[in-house]
């Protein structure tokens, strides 16, 4: 008989239960298979009110992410070989969110959060892409261009307990997509985006647990955006205070 | 009439999963975090002490000689070998975190954050030894 591993799989159905309970499915122990293709095998053949979200299949996305053994994960990009088959997988929907049904959660909040720091490009003299042109070097392109890849997988809000404790901090993705615009050289909204984030549920709220960026599937690096985004605020307080002509 | 522009709306009923008080205990990375921060308390005693000292110093050789006989007592030494190992967790979880924080750029290119973290150590090292130096000297 060939080889299997046992899912242990959160469920959450809100017509007949008031909070989840895990069910356990044998599918088979496929080394070409990642985490995302267990799952559809579940429900495809075993079980198919089994509810989770899923596009892409590449790490592109960003709608698979799970608790795997309690560790934020992008299903699709996690082999099913990384798990031995003598020990069972949990799989869990995303922590520190409201779960809607089984896996799936919901990201109705991370969605406001992510537009309040006004991720776009913002400058008072747009013109039309047929009339005007906005260079940018590649050293230009360089400062920012790691914190653009963000997926918004929100593996990095499941891996950050101030996001748990405090439901209003504004959190690791949106923080460094705004600093991904404030280091943009075609931007000019840095001191918009200041008055969301220079505030305890904005930047301030970050206390450098770090493990947002160890998570993150695109080496975002969320935690490094929040401190650089604190240095160069508190840099330009102490100009303000200490020199005459302020931080300009 | 249903405007049908307007998606239908579903009362969800969600489950909110209450954040645990052992949330710490959970994770060995959370975990180190809350010892990195509780490490904190040991700092903030041993500035203090450090303060008492200057205070004592200031004040004339008596008040100087009365306080360094209070650190020989065991409690103070107890103390003392607490507060240094806590001091040591500190520093060096914080020096590992640098890199991300400060991004030094030479000549176009990142400077690798190891060299960073490293280079934070060696001024450590440096310190420490001229600060052993004066202290040991006479």
């Amino acid at each position: 008989m060939a080889e299997t591993i046992k899912l242990t799989v959160a469920r959450y159905r809100p017509e007949e239960q008031s909070e989840p309970t895990f069910q356990s499915y044998d599918v088979p122990y496929n080394k070409d298979w990642v985490l995302l293709d267990a799952l559809n095998h579940v429900k495809n053949e075993i079980d198919g009110s089994l509810t989770f979200r899923w596009s892409c299949r590449m790490g592109v996305c960003g709608s698979c992410g799970m608790m795997v053994n309690g560790v934020p994960k992008l299903t699709c990009a996690v082999p099913l070989t990384d798990y031995r088959p003598s020990e069972p997988v949990r799989i869990e929907p995303l922590q520190f969110f409201p779960v809607i049904r089984d896996l799936v959660v919901d990201i109705t909040s991370f969605l406001g959060k992510l537009s309040s720091v006004k991720p776009w490009i913002i400058r008072d003299d747009v013109e039309a892409t047929e009339v005007a042109e906005y260079r940018q070097s590649p050293a230009e392109l360089d400062d920012y261009k790691q914190f653009s890849m963000c997926i918004n997988c929100m593996l990095c809000y499941s891996a950050c307990p101030v996001v748990g404790l405090e439901s209003e901090f504004a959190g690791p993705a949106a923080i460094a997509l705004a600093q991904r615009y404030n280091l943009d050289s075609r931007d000019a909204g840095a001191e918009e985006r200041q008055d969301v984030l220079n505030e305890h549920e904005g930047m301030w709220g970050c206390t450098f647990v770090g493990e947002c960026t160890k998570v993150c599937p695109k080496n975002v690096d969320p935690a490094g955006a929040i401190q650089l985004y604190k240095m160069a605020t508190a840099q330009d307080w102490m100009k303000s205070m200490l020199l005459p002509w302020g931080a300009k | 009439m249903s405007n049908p522009s307007q998606a239908p709306t579903v009362d969800l009923k969600l489950y909110r999963r209450p954040m645990p008080f052992g949330w710490w205990l959970e994770n060995g990375a959370y975990f180190r975090f809350i010892a990195r921060e509780l490490t904190c308390i040991f700092v903030g005693l041993f500035t203090v002490l450090t303060l008492e000292l200057v205070q004592a110093v200031g004040r004339g050789p008596a008040p100087y000689a009365a306080f360094m006989a209070r650190l020989e007592g065991s409690a103070y030494i107890a103390f003392s070998l607490l507060a240094f190992a806590a001091v040591l967790y500190h520093a060096v979880t914080w020096f590992n975190l640098v890199p991300t924080t400060v991004v030094v750029r030479l000549g176009g290119e990142r400077v690798p954050d190891g060299l960073i973290a490293a280079a934070h150590f060696a001024a450590w090292a440096v310190a420490s030894l001229v600060v052993a130096f004066i202290v040991l000297r006479g």
